[in-house]
């Protein structure tokens, strides 16, 4: 299995009201250099945003207490510069189109390859960080 | 139980529907027969009040002229003994041979209407006779007649038997002579003047008599027909016989038939000159016309009547057609609202297996990231622990394809025009019903010609269409097991898309009508009939075509073409695109 190794540790949020599929994703995700964070709602995700900076968040859209979307518009309120990534089920892809619209990221179909997020989470830190200069 | 209830349905159905035919039945009659028995009623109304006028005033005018004539016959008759009274003496006319003379010059002149004379002094005893019975010194003094006459200057006489026993009816004048008073009197002949009356003839029943104030026949009537003189003797105590109008009556008789009778004075009110007649038959052109418009009338009723039930029953079997449509379209309507429902369902069990899935295939790969752990690199088993979670992704990965595509197909209809890559729907659909093909004992294959223009129509349709042939071929087959052939390919402006079977094949009697709107094959609740004429709706929208070759026990082929542009209409339009782009 090829791991994709990050210089510096990216700060990842990881926000789904599904409980198993987040902590097993924080548990691989930890083990390729992240600094993972898990919010099992939209609420616990803003109470988070509010203690610490996030480089990436990657987001469910269909959550119980708190839509996707809404979620979304909150966290760019708190963080304008936050790089989201959605997890849309397959007949979300409408929900999707919306949420780039609001100014996320991307988005992931569920259920997603590992590798397929952990580029797509690559690509939005270098988006993040494109304007700072690189370490030797 | 079903069938009973089915039973019963259908005869609460059949006595609507008869209701229906009854009561429009009803309605028709009554509209048209209203305005017609009234109408009718009323021109039949003033038809006979006229008729009856006129026969009335024919009879009037009939016994009027008769009455007349029968007045001058006794004037004149009168007149002719005048003249003799005035211009001959008693002691002339005393003398019968005289009297003789006198008399045949009467008969010479007016034929044998007068029978006889004869000379009467005061006191009844005839002086003077001419005629043909031997009445010479015949005593009158205690005749009816004689003591009339003697009252009056001119007397004629009611018809009586008389010394000679036969009926007559005598003409008298009245004179002096010498201080005496002498009357010259003439005998009239009974047969003549009852000729005269007898000839006022219409029809059979139609006839007339003479009545003095008494209520006794002067003229011999047709009494095989007069059975009683009731109704005269009640018409003359009603009528006033002073008055000198002709009068015109009905009444009906004691055996119950209706006459008219017509009534007119003669003699200065002595005698009543009666025409009767049965009413029947003097009404009888009116009860001609009246049978004729009653024929006609009920000809014309049986013809309404007859044509209200046809026409109520071909409108009743539209009116169970347009209902029996109805209840397939609402039973279609209901059963997308099923099908609806069953995607809807569908959709949400797909989305919601999709978490477990995701779950199911990040536990394997933390395995997979633990087994590179040092500690298991030498395990005896890592082969097979790799082998094991590779298949549980590769099954992973499986089921998030079946519920994609799921998903991806309960999506509400989107009848957005996009482009849209024919292969890739027909693969999708191929992929879709692979499992029924499996279980069907089906084999779908597939040519796709390669590098195909896009087709801008809706997406969601253009799956409706081919996902109903491909689901019709494997109904088709489903017991017998067979061959599907997909195929697409560039025909001119046209992508053509071939949908053919080697199944049991389409009955040239069912060929013609197979996109007509609920023509269906299958058992009941099996189809709705509305399947292939969706399709063909659906490609004739998109400017397409829809065709269908089958043989028994050889197959069947739909070949679906949809234009990808506009089709060129000329050649000068190809010479205009030259031109502009040349």
């Amino acid at each position: 299995m090829k791991e994709t190794v990050l210089t510096d540790p990216i700060r990842l949020l990881i926000v789904d009201d599904e409980v198993g599929f987040v902590d097993i994703l924080t548990k691989r995700l930890s083990r390729r250099n992240m600094e993972v964070t898990a919010a099992y709602s939209g609420t616990e995700a803003i109470q988070a945003l509010r203690k610490q900076e996030f480089d990436v968040t990657v987001l469910d859209l269909k959550m119980e207490e708190m839509d996707g979307i809404e979620a979304l518009k909150i966290f760019k309120k708190i963080d304008p510069k936050m790089m989201v990534i959605m997890l849309t089920g397959h007949g979300s892809a409408q929900a999707a189109r919306e949420g780039i619209e609001l100014g996320a990221f991307d988005y992931l179909t569920k259920p997603c390859e590992l590798e397929e997020l952990l580029v797509k989470i690559t690509k939005a830190y270098q988006e993040r960080n494109k304007d700072q200069t690189v370490p030797d | 139980m079903w069938a009973t209830d089915m039973d019963k349905s259908n005869r609460q159905h059949r006595d609507y529907y008869r209701s229906l035919i009854r009561n429009m039945l009803l309605i028709v009659i009554i509209v048209s027969f209203t305005p017609m028995i009234l109408v009718s009623g009323i021109i039949l109304y003033q038809f006979q009040t006229s008729y009856h006028e006129k026969v009335h005033a024919h009879l009037k005018e009939l016994v009027q002229k008769h009455k007349q004539n029968i007045d001058s016959f006794l004037q004149e008759k009168l007149g002719d003994i005048r003249f003799l009274a005035d211009n001959y003496t008693f002691e002339e006319l005393s003398d019968e041979s005289f009297l003789v003379d006198r008399l045949e010059s009467l008969q010479k002149n007016f034929g044998l209407v007068f029978v006889d004379l004869g000379v009467i002094r005061e006191n009844g005893i005839q002086a003077a006779y001419a005629g043909p019975f031997k009445l010479g010194k015949a005593l009158y003094s205690e005749a009816d007649w004689f003591q009339k006459a003697m009252k009056k200057k001119y007397f004629i006489s009611d018809v009586f038997l008389g010394l000679r026993g036969l009926p007559h009816f005598i003409i008298a004048v009245r004179d002096n002579w010498m201080g005496k008073k002498w009357i010259l009197r003439a005998t009239i002949d009974f047969v003549a003047f009852n000729s005269l009356v007898e000839n006022i003839r219409i029809g059979e029943t139609g006839f007339a008599f003479i009545l003095n104030k008494e209520g006794k026949f002067q003229t011999k009537p047709l009494l095989d027909i007069v059975t009683t003189r009731k109704p005269y003797i009640d018409f003359l105590n009603e009528r006033d016989t002073t008055k000198d109008e002709i009068q015109v009556g009905e009444q009906t008789d004691e055996s119950g038939q209706k006459k008219i009778y017509v009534a007119a004075s003669l003699k200065n009110g002595d005698w009543l000159l009666v025409y009767q007649q049965r009413a029947s038959e003097a009404f009888s052109d009116f009860q001609k016309t009246l049978r004729v418009a009653l024929m006609i009338m009920l000809l014309g009723g049986l013809g309404i009547i007859t044509m209200a039930y046809i026409l109520s029953k071909r409108m009743v079997s539209r009116i169970a057609s347009a209902d029996k449509e109805k209840l397939m379209m609402n039973e279609q309507v209901v059963e997308t609202g099923k099908l609806a429902s069953v995607g809807e369902l569908a959709a949400g069990i797909a989305h919601e297996i999709n978490n477990p899935v995701a779950i199911m295939i990040e536990e394997a790969g933390w395995i997979e990231d633990l087994l590179e752990d040092e500690e298991f690199q030498e395990s005896e088993n890592l082969n097979e622990f790799n082998r094991a979670l590779e298949q549980i992704r590769t099954q992973g990965r499986r089921c998030k394809e079946i519920t994609h595509k799921l998903l991806h197909f309960a999506r509400k209809t989107d009848s957005r025009i996009q482009e849209v890559e024919i292969n890739d729907i027909i693969e999708e659909l191929v992929a879709l019903s692979a499992q029924k093909a499996k279980y069907s004992n089906v084999t779908i294959n597939t040519v796709l010609q390669k590098d195909l223009p896009p087709l801008k129509v809706s997406e969601t349709e253009v799956q409706q269409v081919f996902l109903n042939l491909i689901n019709n071929a494997l109904d088709a087959m489903e017991k017998r097991g067979g061959v599907i052939d997909v195929t697409t390919l560039m025909e001119g402006d046209y992508i053509a898309v071939q949908v053919a079977d080697n199944g049991p094949g389409i009955p040239e009697a069912n060929l013609a009508r197979i996109f007509d709107p609920f023509f269906t094959t299958k058992p009941v609740g099996k189809g709705t009939g509305l399947g292939l004429s969706i399709c063909y709706g659906i490609i004739k929208k998109m400017g397409g075509e829809i065709v269908v070759h089958s043989i028994i026990e050889g197959g069947t082929t739909f070949r679906v073409l949809i234009p990808f542009r506009k089709p060129r209409e000329s050649k000068a339009d190809d010479s205009a695109e030259e031109i502009n782009t040349g």
